[in-house]
């Protein structure tokens, strides 16, 4: 870290804290985003600090470069989609069905332990039919028509490839950089690189939905949204569909608003009588917390109570986007947040586990997300949002070109695959329209552009205005980032 | 975000201030390496050395793939080496700054010339380079890394005359605050001490009894013997635990993906045991890091070795089982390393360390010792107890094993433990530490730079824990020391009390850091002493208040000058719940429970599996009342009361947590019904002595806080008493539902309106920043 940055950071702590001294003076001026560590000063060259006059900034003093995107949206998709049913057409599958895999293109790829002891690699490709869309031509599955629809706005990314092949490993290293559990998840990054604008409402917010393919699949973990050795501030904050939207936020039973507000304001008074006594900053810290708890109570409901929506708009989500905790109705969830401004929205949807079964399952798991993905993408766009807000769809890897357990007339299954997999992007200055990456006709082995997920990684920051290398934290000695120790731009992907 | 007026001027306030502020803490913070006025002396350890790791190590340090240009700036002979294809130039040459090309390089203009180069993203300040001048013309003195360096017992001669010394300790302390100028504080008044020793040392509030016992005692020497007391707790074992655990990265599930539950209670009934029966440390660490390769081990012996069988196991089908178990080994190498060692020492899993003298040989002779487990990658059947593991049967309970609380009196126990192969399973160095890519033999050993492995040591294990506890070990008894310290002030003597190496923090006392370690060899290990020793220094004692001299000339309290005013544990916080409403149930040890948790959190995120980890089934009657260590630990979803306040997920080792404050910390503390619950309980035993609310108020006040109320703060909550009496007048259908948070059932709750108005002005002050503090 150079003595710039180490000047940055002592003063960003003084700023904090000497703020919040001052800031008892008049609470209803703290905000969420000063509490989440970001400063109202910008260090100067000569570590002396001078005010800043408009916005509130993360440790960043400014973005690297001209940021296009301001906010994410990740639609994650766990349990990792088969690229060959949605988007990498590979006709040949389909003439070869039943044959076994060559070595030639296996090419020594490690298997995982659940075909590994199969005898026969048959080949097998899509059961749903492909069509090309937009302008480029994309090939996009008859299961994915909303998809198909918006094919102009989103650029589809074919050869992804990870260095995982299981499941915790994978996702962990998606969301995190790092196979290994431990890491700040990208949100974490996001808000400790960049702050928040938003005032009542966490910078980094996490939906879950189930699917309705494959009920009992991959599970998830909070750490997936852990904001690791970064201030606790910067973790991810569940939202949850029914009554407590986020854990313990609702009044005990039986307690009114009013008894409540007595209580916080006798809090506050006997909080500041302490620190008269003790000269502890963190006490004005605490009252600030306490009020922010406070204005929570009302913001979250306020942006998880989607009752004002048009019905055009419900209808462009879908049927689902009425019944709370589908990833329809968390869709529109995610556009709301945006408009407050909250940086990273992360979706999960679970149960895209296809081990067997998969054409049925796969249609059920898309049916879930392809309409409320496509109407995400076109509502921002028709609210102007869709310029500044980056929207990710995709899963940790790919799956296998051959079958898990038998073929038959109307069933298959696919296995994990590192290799290859697809993902689409749109929005946030990236290149809208285009597909990127090829794989060979087998679909198994990336034969052009490949994409690792650390690239990826690095272009969503750059996307961000982030110089992936750059924004790093010191810890146990060493400064760690986003993408570990790799990572390349992929400059062919900005607008 | 717009900013209006009153909040500008109020930024041009606080910018004067922070200057302010800033200026006084440079001058203040001189062997730190960031002051501006350049030391008379420059010293290789505290100045220059954090300077050439940090910039400059990455390309010219022990790492010897990413060596550049020959130069190497990690040893004195690397460092006044000659350099350049003709070997005619050197980096640096002691006395004569101008042949020495190291300056040239740094204060170049020249973009392809200066050092660190602009790629690297690292930069020199002009007062870092006016110190590696200073330190050249000086004759460049080079040491050894200050925590290699076998300590030393130097007790410095101060002058008292404020009778602020009460042991060695406080004349470290002492010299070091006269030399800067700033004034020790007094002593804190009887009633925060009371509190902060209770809290300190048992993770529990005082009980009652004690605190009028003392406040009524007019000697000084209730100090010590109110610390004895303490000591022999079962409460003290329990809080020694707490801390345990996090290092040793206790779970009660097996932490991959669907995250089955594991039996490892058994041995955290056995760390209890061991801190309650004040088990010598370095036997305490002994028999956990090889019990099983003692000479005839007890079953005892053996039970201490699950400690390393804590990490994480996967059960993820379709692993390749090879990659995982390496990760095991990984994991109790890693653990080692930063509990015992202080050592990052995974940074030289893929490559040599950075930063500090560790090779990549030297990781894998160290993974060596722990590679030969009989055990298994994945485990083998959904649901199997991973080897190895021990049985331990209900007979060996009740006759060997008396700690193990088997409430459920299961016939058998199934304890993961640790075994040696017959013959040591072969290791190798892993190129880029991956499983698959084994190259060169390597065997057991430890690297020289900390200290020789003695060939006369047994090449395992058991070897290895004896190697630790070498005498001449310069790390082990300074690690273990500052971890100590680091329980009782919040904060350790090297603040990165997980790193001792180059890249850590350098110590704020390093002549008192010595002194407590040799002290603590002294004591046998003895940690109910070396706590005793710590507890009872003036600089313990004194009061934790600043005033703005302080806060502006030491605002870290890096000196010490004042008591750390400290943020209290996740199990703090739920404990003193339960304890000063009286829920608390003391049952030592004993299968996990389930408390209170929100409805649905982990079945929302299970995949289907999980077995009985899919769904939490809240427990209840005592269960919702012990202490938080007993707490079911679910790796992949953690208890979210606990988390939010900072507790370690137990993913793999940590031995200091983050001290954090946020708004959900406020919902958890306002909202939780274990709170309210205490709440109520809490108002209901206080109003059954004292039907007067004023009165009830105080002594509610004083159960939780543990000092009298003033009148001002009785006044304000009497007023909120009154306010919530009349609301809850207004809306009497809302008292009942109140009253009926929790499981608790009270039978004849007299007054409602009054004990749900007394229940609110409880979970007032529960939730006041006093109360979650160690002040």
């Amino acid at each position: 870290m150079s003595e710039q940055k180490i000047l940055e950071e002592r003063a960003y702590t003084l700023n904090r804290r000497n703020f919040l001294t001052k800031a008892s003076l008049g609470l209803g001026t703290a905000s969420l985003a000063s509490l989440l560590g970001m400063s109202f000063f910008s260090p100067s060259k000569n570590g002396i600090l001078t005010p800043e006059t408009s916005g509130l900034h993360g440790v960043l003093n400014a973005p690297h470069f001209a940021p296009k995107a301001k906010r994410v949206i990740c639609l994650f998709q766990s349990g990792a989609p088969s690229q060959l049913e949605l988007f990498d057409y590979k006709p040949l599958l389909n003439q070869m069905r039943g044959q076994d895999l060559p070595e030639s293109i296996r090419n020594g790829q490690r298997l995982t332990g659940m075909t590994s002891n199969q005898d026969k690699f048959p080949l097998v490709g899509s059961i749903f039919d492909f069509k090309q869309y937009g302008q480029s031509g994309a090939y996009i599955s008859d299961i994915l028509p909303y998809t198909a629809k918006i094919a102009d706005e989103i650029c589809i990314i074919k050869s992804m490839y990870t260095e995982a092949i299981n499941h915790d490993p994978a996702i962990t290293f998606f969301q995190t950089g790092s196979q290994q559990p431990g890491r700040p998840s990208i949100g974490s990054w996001l808000s400790y690189g960049l702050g928040s604008e938003n005032q009542n409402l966490p910078n980094f917010v996490v939906l879950l939905s189930r699917g309705t393919g494959r009920v009992a699949g991959q599970p998830l973990y909070s750490r997936l949204w852990g904001n690791g050795f970064l201030h606790s501030l910067h973790q991810g904050v569940q939202f949850r569909s029914g009554k407590d939207p986020v854990l313990y936020l609702n009044d005990p039973d039986g307690m009114s608003k009013a008894t409540k507000r007595n209580m916080l304001d006798k809090i506050a008074e006997l909080n500041h009588q302490q620190f008269e006594v003790f000269g502890d900053p963190e006490i004005t810290s605490r009252i600030a917390q306490y009020e922010m708890a406070y204005k929570m109570q009302t913001s979250v409901p306020e942006v998880m109570n989607v009752e004002g929506e048009s019905d055009m708009t419900y209808k462009m989500y879908g049927p689902n986007a009425t019944v709370p905790g589908t990833f329809a109705a968390n869709a529109l969830l995610a556009r709301r947040l945006i408009e407050k401004d909250v940086r990273f929205v992360q979706l999960y949807h679970m149960g895209w586990d296809h081990h067997d079964g998969l054409p049925v399952a796969i249609k059920k798991q898309a049916e879930d997300v392809d309409q409320a993905s496509a109407a995400l993408v076109m509502d921002l766009k028709q609210r102007g949002l869709l310029d500044e807000t980056l929207v990710i769809w995709g899963g940790e890897f790919g799956r296998t070109n051959y079958s898990q357990g038998k073929i038959n007339d109307t069933s298959y299954g696919r296995d994990h695959h590192p290799r290859c997999f697809s993902i689409w992007m749109a929005g946030g200055g990236v290149k809208p329209g285009i597909v990127y990456g090829e794989t060979d006709d087998f679909g198994y082995n990336i034969t052009k552009d490949p994409v690792h997920v650390h690239d990826f990684q690095a272009t969503m920051l750059n996307l961000l205005g982030i110089d992936h290398e750059k924004l790093t934290y010191k810890y146990q000695g060493r400064r760690f980032r986003l993408t570990d120790v790799s990572g390349n731009v992929v400059n062919d992907l900005l607008a | 975000m717009k900013i209006n007026l009153w909040n500008k001027i109020s930024f041009c306030f606080v910018v004067i201030m922070i200057t302010a502020c800033s200026k006084s803490k440079i001058v203040n913070s001189q062997e730190f390496g960031i002051s501006q006025v350049l030391p008379d002396h420059i010293d290789f350890n505290f100045h220059i050395k954090p300077i050439l790791t940090d910039r400059c190590f990455k390309c010219h340090g022990p790492d010897e793939n990413k060596r550049e240009a020959g130069l190497r700036l990690d040893t004195y002979e690397g460092a006044m080496a000659a350099i350049g294809k003709k070997l005619d130039h050197f980096a640096i040459v002691p006395g004569d700054v101008k042949s020495s090309v190291l300056i040239d390089r740094i204060f170049t203009s020249d973009l392809d010339d200066v050092m660190p180069p602009p790629e690297s993203n690292l930069t020199l300040s002009n007062f870092e380079k006016k110190l590696l001048t200073k330190w050249i013309e000086q004759g460049a003195e080079w040491k050894k890394h200050w925590a290699f360096i076998a300590p030393e017992n130097k007790v410095p001669h101060v002058v008292d005359e404020l009778n602020f010394v009460k042991n060695d300790i406080d004349k470290f302390i002492l010299a070091k605050l006269q030399s800067k100028n700033l004034p020790a504080s007094p002593p804190a008044e009887k009633e925060y001490l009371v509190r902060r020793l209770a809290l300190d040392l048992t993770g529990l509030p005082p009980d009652p009894i004690d605190v009028n016992e003392i406040e009524s005692n007019k000697n000084s020497d209730w100090i010590e013997t109110y610390v004895d007391k303490l000591l022999a707790t079962d409460a003290y074992a329990e809080r020694m635990t707490a801390d345990w655990l996090d290092l040793a990265r206790y779970s009660d599930t097996h932490g991959y993906q669907d995250d089955l539950e594991r039996i490892m209670w058994p041995w955290r009934d056995w760390v209890i045991h061991a801190f309650k029966e004040n088990m010598p440390y370095d036997q305490f660490v002994l028999w956990q890091l090889a019990g099983d390769l003692l000479p005839n081990p007890t079953r005892e012996m053996i039970v201490a070795t699950a400690f390393n069988r804590n990490h994480k196991i996967t059960q993820e089908g379709g692993v390749i089982p090879e990659e995982y178990r390496v990760e095991y080994v990984s994991d109790r190498t890693q653990t080692f390393g930063t509990a015992f060692l202080g050592l990052s020492v995974e940074c030289a899993k893929c490559h040599d360390h950075k930063y500090d003298p560790i090779s990549q040989k030297d990781y894998y002779s160290l993974f060596a010792f722990f590679n030969s487990v009989p055990e298994a990658g994945l485990i083998p059947r959904y649901g199997a107890v991973p080897e190895p593991f021990i049985e331990l049967t209900d007979t060996e309970i009740s006759e060997q094993l008396t700690f193990i609380n088997n409430v459920d009196t299961m016939k058998k126990i199934p304890l993961l433990i640790m075994k040696e192969m017959p013959e040591p399973r072969a290791s190798f160095v892993l190129s880029r530490g991956a499983y698959d890519n084994p190259t060169t033999r390597v065997y057991p050993t430890m690297p020289e730079a900390i200290l020789k492995f003695d060939e006369n040591l047994p090449q395992n294990r058991l070897g290895l824990a004896q190697w630790l506890f070498d005498p001449q070990n310069p790390l082990t008894a300074r690690v273990t020391a500052n971890r100590i310290w680091q329980i009782i002030f919040g904060k350790g003597i090297v603040s990165t009390s997980y790193d001792f190496g180059n890249q850590g923090s350098l110590p704020s006392h390093p002549a008192l850091l010595d002194h407590l370690a040799l002290k603590l060899i002294d004591l046998n290990w003895d940690l109910k002493a070396f706590i005793k020793y710590i507890v009872l220094s003036g600089t313990y004692q004194q009061s934790s208040k600043r005033d703005e001299f302080l806060s502006s000339v030491d605002y870290e309290n890096i000196y010490l000058a004042r008591s750390n005013r400290k943020r209290m544990s996740a199990e703090m916080i739920r404990d003193q719940a339960l304890a000063a409403s009286g829920l608390l149930k003391r049952i030592i040890g004993g299968p996990s429970v389930k408390p209170y948790q929100p409805a649905g959190i982990w079945e929302e995120k299970t995949g289907g599996g999980g077995g009985s980890t899919a769904k939490y089934v809240q427990g209840e009657g005592d269960d919702l009342y012990r202490r938080s260590i007993y707490t079911f630990w679910k790796r992949t979803v953690p208890p979210p009361s606990l988390m939010t306040f900072d507790a370690a997920s137990r993913d793999f080792c940590i031995v200091k947590r983050q001290s954090t404050s946020t708004p959900l910390q406020a919902l958890v503390l306002l909202h939780d019904p274990q709170i309210v619950e205490a709440s109520r309980v809490l108002a209901y035993n206080e109003l059954s002595v004292n039907s007067d609310p004023k009165e009830a108020i105080g002594s509610i006040f004083k159960k939780i806080t543990n000092r009298k109320i003033n009148e001002a703060e009785l006044n304000t909550l009497f007023e909120l008493f009154q306010e919530n009496q009349k609301l809850f007048d207004s809306e009497p259908e809302k008292i009942k539902d109140f009253l009926k948070i929790g499981s608790f059932v009270i039978e004849n709750p007299g007054d409602e309106k009054i004990l749900a108005a007394i229940t609110s002005v409880t979970l007032t002050i529960f939730n006041l920043d006093e109360s979650i503090c160690i002040s």
